[in-house]
């Protein structure tokens, strides 16, 4: 082991030293020592007057208001764009609805749940139409999952670091409850013929949106979705019904689905060869490259935070995924990818979600760059941008899950830095 | 009653009340639907082998005025680029330093051409244009790269035909290496 490895080994402290941090924080409550007639000066205002009445629908707080999804649009066209999770300011692993990631190709569409059917058609026995009060009354499941667009980071293609906040570069990815019907039951209610390989969805939007699916797929965890954590779709989201695959890249969970027509070859449609597909060096493009790989990032600290206290411990925490199963490990270095120590992951750690990871670090002013790296339960492990871009090119724009680098000057700033 | 009977009868109705509640069952609700798979409103996409295509036809000279009018506010007057993406020239570049993905350069199939400009363009209007006017669209882009020629009529029968330059160009992941 070399000099630099042990050094900063030590900067990360072992779990059991936690508790000790925390104790001895008990002191006197004020007012103990207070007569009645002192109250009002020393409770603050909200303990001295009642609260707000109730909601029927509850909102964040006032003080929260900067924690929101960052918008990119085209201003010919304000429905089409992106906006990203702000991933930087959350903990846990659940996005809440209001903040997941969008991507939407000419607007959000307001549907009604009465004017809507999904219909189920092409190489079938029987083409069938279903209302939403009928897919309302089918067996459901839930799987708590991540979606990600197959363009999240890809700034990362660019040749300089991108200076954006954490989620405003890599949040084009989120995870949620979503409850709803197996795709397969309805698939086979229809009956599938043996021609039958993939199937076409559409979506109900002004782009009418459509993309071809291995039918393997919708087979195996298809979920037509109803629910997102626990509440009825949001419009952004797909309200009334979408597709959710788990794993699988964003553009393929086709949201307000109208259609699910089996064909036997691909429709090669706009969204599955002039986007969402891998230009490589030679000119050639990867098309069909359906599943998510592995990839976490550092929420915290991470850009546009600063470390106060020098020297000082601070919580590193981050989020790992992948779309081909579980997270087994999660790797952190603090300087620049020379050494790594294992962080802790947050149960659940669930299949093709987000998983929870932490440390705690003893910065002690020096320069440092903080990287994370995952490994999945395939043994799949998070590529080096040097790496990544050796085997793709730098013309790819899609699919980029390479380890993510945060610098952490002497005073305490954080960059964004390609570092390897 | 006799001990016996009630004893039998509450066995029954235990019986009935367990296999009502049977798992994964469910109620198929399901309606047929062939009438709905004839029409043109369920038959939007367009296969390569022009499956779906409507019948219609266009000329590249036809689609220079459409074009002008309806799409070169953001797609430029001659289809390289505003807000929205270029669409034509740059054919050949996908292997240089700088490759540019426009229609003409990139897209592997017409048929997907005449698809995406009916559902979801003008972007402020989809769904607006008529069989004619598309065809004529797709002709006036795909003879700015010489894919196809001025005065030649490109209709329902024609455009699964043309060959775009980099209908070779895609290599499938799914399934052998996904």
């Amino acid at each position: 082991m070399t000099d630099s490895a042990t050094i900063n080994r030590r900067q990360f402290l072992k779990k059991a030293s936690l508790g000790g941090v925390l104790a001895g924080a008990v002191s006197l409550p004020v007012w103990a020592s207070q007569t009645t007639a002192e109250f009002p000066d020393t409770l603050p205002e909200w303990m001295r007057k009642p609260g707000d009445a109730f909601k029927n629908y509850g909102q964040p707080s006032a003080y929260e208001q900067r924690v929101i999804r960052w918008i990119s649009a085209n201003p010919d066209a304000p429905g089409n764009g992106v906006s990203w999770t702000p991933l930087h300011d959350l903990q846990g692993t659940i996005t809440p609805n209001g903040l997941h990631y969008e991507r939407h190709h000419n607007g959000v569409p307001q549907i009604d749940p009465a004017q809507h059917i999904l219909l189920i058609d092409g190489l079938v026995k029987q083409a069938l139409s279903f209302d939403i009060n009928s897919l309302l009354r089918y067996p459901m499941v839930s799987r708590t999952c991540f979606i990600e667009c197959g363009g999240n980071s890809n700034s990362g293609w660019k040749k300089n670091p991108i200076q954006s906040k954490a989620g405003y570069a890599h949040g084009l990815v989120s995870n949620a409850e979503w409850t709803g019907v197996p795709v397969k039951l309805l698939l086979e209610e229809a009956g599938i013929k043996s021609s039958a390989k993939w199937v076409i969805a559409e979506g109900a939007d002004a782009a009418a949106l459509n993309i071809s699916i291995p039918l393997e797929k919708l087979l195996d965890d298809a979920i037509l979705a109803l629910y997102q954590n626990g509440e009825r779709l949001r419009p952004e989201n797909g309200y009334p019904l979408r597709l959710v695959l788990p794993g699988w890249e964003g553009i393929l969970n086709v949201k307000w689905l109208r259609q699910l027509r089996l064909v036997e070859q691909p429709a090669m449609t706009r969204d599955e060869t002039s986007q969402y597909t891998e230009l490589q060096a030679d000119g050639s493009a990867r098309q069909f490259t359906f599943v998510m790989d592995v990839k976490s990032l550092i929420t915290s600290p991470s850009l546009g935070m600063a470390l106060p206290d020098n020297p000082g411990i601070y919580q590193v925490s981050g989020l790992a995924w992948s779309g081909r199963g579980k997270i087994t490990r999660v790797e952190i270095s603090a300087d620049g990818g020379q050494t790594w120590v294992d962080a802790q992951l947050h149960n659940p750690v669930l299949d093709r979600a987000f998983t929870r990871f932490s440390l705690p670090w003893h910065w002690q002013g020096e320069y440092a760059v903080l990287q994370s790296r995952a490994t999945d339960e395939t043994g799949a492990i998070q590529p080096s941008r040097s790496a990544l871009i050796e085997q793709r090119g730098n013309h790819s724009f899609f699919h980029y899950n390479a380890i993510i680098s945060w610098e952490i000057t002497e005073s305490g700033d954080i960059n964004h830095v390609y570092a390897d | 009653m006799s001990m016996l009977i009630k004893t039998i009868f509450i066995g029954i109705c235990l019986l009935h009340s367990l296999t009502s509640l049977a798992e994964n069952d469910y109620q198929k609700l399901g309606k047929k639907a062939d009438h709905l798979s004839q029409q043109a409103q369920w038959n939007l996409t367009i296969l390569p082998n022009g499956d779906n295509l409507p019948k219609g036809s266009g000329t590249a000279a036809q689609g220079a005025k459409i074009f002008a009018l309806k799409c070169a506010g953001c797609h430029g007057p001659e289809g390289i680029g505003a807000s929205a993406e270029p669409l034509v020239g740059e054919v050949g570049s996908l292997a240089s330093d700088y490759p540019e993905k426009t229609v003409n350069s990139y897209w592997p199939n017409a048929t997907t051409v005449f698809d995406y400009i009916r559902r979801a363009m003008p972007i402020n209007k989809p769904f607006s244009l008529t069989n004619d006017e598309i065809y004529a669209l797709c002709a006036y882009i795909f003879n700015k790269d010489d894919i196809f020629l001025n005065n030649v009529e490109l209709n329902e029968e024609t455009l699964p035909k043309v060959t775009m330059p980099n209908h070779s160009g895609f290599v499938a992941i799914y399934p052998s290496q996904n």
